[in-house]
């Protein structure tokens, strides 16, 4: 082998080695990046995103950064997350207790959003799913305590629907009535003008994160009622009707009245009414 | 070897101050000038330009949108609205003509960030060699399309990325990101010399290949007046690049710089007191017209 044939050998056992180098070293950047991406991609629960966003996942690949809508909202409830939030870098989100969504019908924030991060197919806002409101204690909300307030099913825009209040007994007084507010979620869109309105130092109904506010049944259940209901009829074969021994004249009814005892009129010399006996006597003694 | 403390001074003296420094404060007032665009909204309340970098809207009518950044969504598998595709059509053919690193130079505002550490380098006279191949942003930029596409959790780039970071904490709320920026600043000035834009940045690489064929050039076609000072290697961000068209005359090299690593700052042009440099088309040519072949044989990759 020559010198110049050395040389190039040398330098392409350099080139060679350079570029695993590099290749090593961004590849390392990339697993560091990977696994923060996992840490840094989960939403926190009162981080709630705009509406119309997609699922959080798609969300943080849609979504450029720019931060569009949050200029194009009205009320400037939205802001973008900084370094160091616990919200993904430069992603929008607003903090329902400080500053809800006010519902624009036009929903100018999905209209300025370049990417359908906020998907431009949501044109109702009364459709859009940003969170989920939930009452998430009980032992502070007064009106668990008997007391009128009702200041969430107020407030919530989508009236009646979104919010009820479910008239209970009240225990304590014997005489008053709980005026217990229930959301439900076919309704409720996460907007978050309950959470703010809500009376307490700290809100005892707050929205959360879908995910995180909704349960969900196990796949294998059927509500036998509801399957009945569609189907029309019974889908198993009807129960064979209870019989009871019971003494001649008693019944009983297993899903209603219980027992039931059908008298029979006494068979007695006298009439009930007390003008017959008496009219009878003097009939008789004629 | 340039002498750095009378670093520019023969300029100043055959030019004056102000044209030894013309393109460096052409450049510091469209980096500020651009921020001041965007901050005239949130902070005066007059609405020139909404959003930052990765996607904006002027005057309510014109939408420009960052192309690597919208790459990386479109990866992740988004279908942008025509706006934003009219945005990257727009962005995509500027920096087509004028050269894609004029991003780099004149837009981006890390820029200042690295341009001080590169000065204090020189200042204080901070000679550490970089092991950091300047290739090694392409691989960073295969990086952040790559990752799109294998992580879930969309696009990965821009939890971290400094040059959105820094333009978006300007313009939206800084929080913690000065710690990013603090770190290029220093990984800038004490580990590689000029690490961050010429090395690893996958931004800057994005727009070298965007500008790879671009119009405006920088050439050295008054190279026969070079008086071999030296100066302009030591300003330059990317100093392989002028010595194919600066030195290669006998070569037969055309004076236009062609390396698209060249980001049309303008610095050799400022420091040269022959004004052996001057802003061109990609064609000038004092001499003959340029062979690439013979061009990439001479760029000298550090």
């Amino acid at each position: 082998m020559s010198d110049t044939d050395k040389k190039h050998e040398m330098n392409r056992r350099q080139f060679l080695g350079n570029m695993l180098k590099t290749a090593c070293g961004v590849g390392l950047v990339g697993m560091g990046l990977g696994i923060y991406s996992n840490r840094a991609s989960s939403l926190p629960a009162h981080y709630i995103r705009p509406p119309g966003a997609l699922p959080e996942e798609d969300f943080l690949g849609a979504c450029i950064r720019c931060g569009l809508c949050v200029r194009d909202c009205p009320y400037d409830i939205l802001f973008l997350g900084e370094v160091g939030d616990d919200v993904a870098t430069g992603t929008p989100y607003f903090v329902a207790r400080s500053g809800p969504c006010e519902m624009c019908e036009d929903i100018p924030c999905i209209l300025a959003c370049p990417t359908n991060a906020l998907d431009h197919g949501l044109t109702d806002i009364e459709e859009s799913r940003m969170g989920l409101a939930v009452v998430v204690d009980q032992e502070t909300c007064i009106a668990f305590h008997g007391l009128r307030c009702e200041v969430c099913f107020n407030v919530c825009p989508i009236r009646g629907r979104a919010i009820t209040l479910d008239m209970q007994h009240n225990v304590r007084s014997g005489k008053h009535a709980l005026f217990i507010p229930v959301v439900h979620s076919d309704a409720c869109t996460g907007c978050g003008l309950c959470e703010r309105a809500c009376i307490l130092e700290e809100a005892a109904i707050k929205v959360f994160p879908t995910d995180l506010a909704k349960g969900e049944l196990g796949k294998h259940y059927r509500l036998g009622w509801k399957e009945k209901e569609k189907a029309g009829g019974a889908l198993v074969t009807p129960d064979i009707e209870h019989k009871y021994n019971l003494p001649e004249g008693v019944r009983y009814d297993l899903q209603g009245e219980g027992l039931i005892i059908e008298e029979k009129p006494e068979e007695t010399p006298f009439s009930s009414n007390p003008l017959n006996s008496l009219n009878s006597g003097f009939l008789d003694s004629k | 070897m340039v002498d750095l403390t009378t670093l520019g001074d023969d300029s100043i003296a055959a030019k004056g101050w102000i044209k030894a420094h013309r393109w460096l404060i052409l450049r510091r007032l469209s980096q500020l000038g651009i921020l001041v665009l965007f901050l005239a909204g949130p902070v005066f309340g007059v609405w020139i330009v909404k959003g930052n970098l990765a996607s904006s809207l002027t005057l309510d009518i014109l939408p420009l949108t960052d192309p690597h950044v919208l790459l990386q969504a479109v990866l992740s598998g988004v279908v942008p609205e025509t706006t934003a595709i009219i945005g990257v059509v727009l962005v995509l053919l500027f920096y087509f003509v004028v050269g894609g690193r004029v991003y780099c130079s004149w837009v981006c505002p890390v820029n200042m960030v690295t341009d001080l550490a590169s000065w204090l380098r020189r200042m204080l006279g901070i000679r550490t060699t970089s092991q950091i191949s300047r290739n090694a942003r392409y691989w960073m930029l295969a990086l952040t399309l790559i990752l799109p596409l294998v992580v879930s959790g969309g696009i990965i780039w821009e939890l971290i990325n400094p040059v959105s970071m820094m333009f978006r904490g300007i313009v939206f709320g800084m929080g913690a990101t000065w710690v990013v920026i603090l770190a290029v600043f220093l990984f800038d000035l004490l580990v590689a010399k000029e690490g961050w834009c010429g090395r690893l940045c996958p931004v800057g690489a994005f727009y070298n290949l965007v500008g790879s064929r671009s119009l405006l050039r920088v050439n050295a076609s008054n190279r026969a007046e070079c008086n071999d000072c030296m100066e302009c290697f030591v300003v330059c961000p990317e100093p392989h690049v002028i010595r194919p068209a600066l030195k290669g005359e006998k070569k037969g090299i055309s004076p236009v710089i062609l390396s698209s690593d060249c980001t049309n700052c303008g610095r050799c042009i400022d420091i040269c007191a022959k004004d052996v440099f001057s802003y061109g088309g990609r064609s000038v040519s004092e001499t003959k017209r340029s062979n690439p072949e013979v061009i990439k044989k001479h760029e000298v990759h550090t």
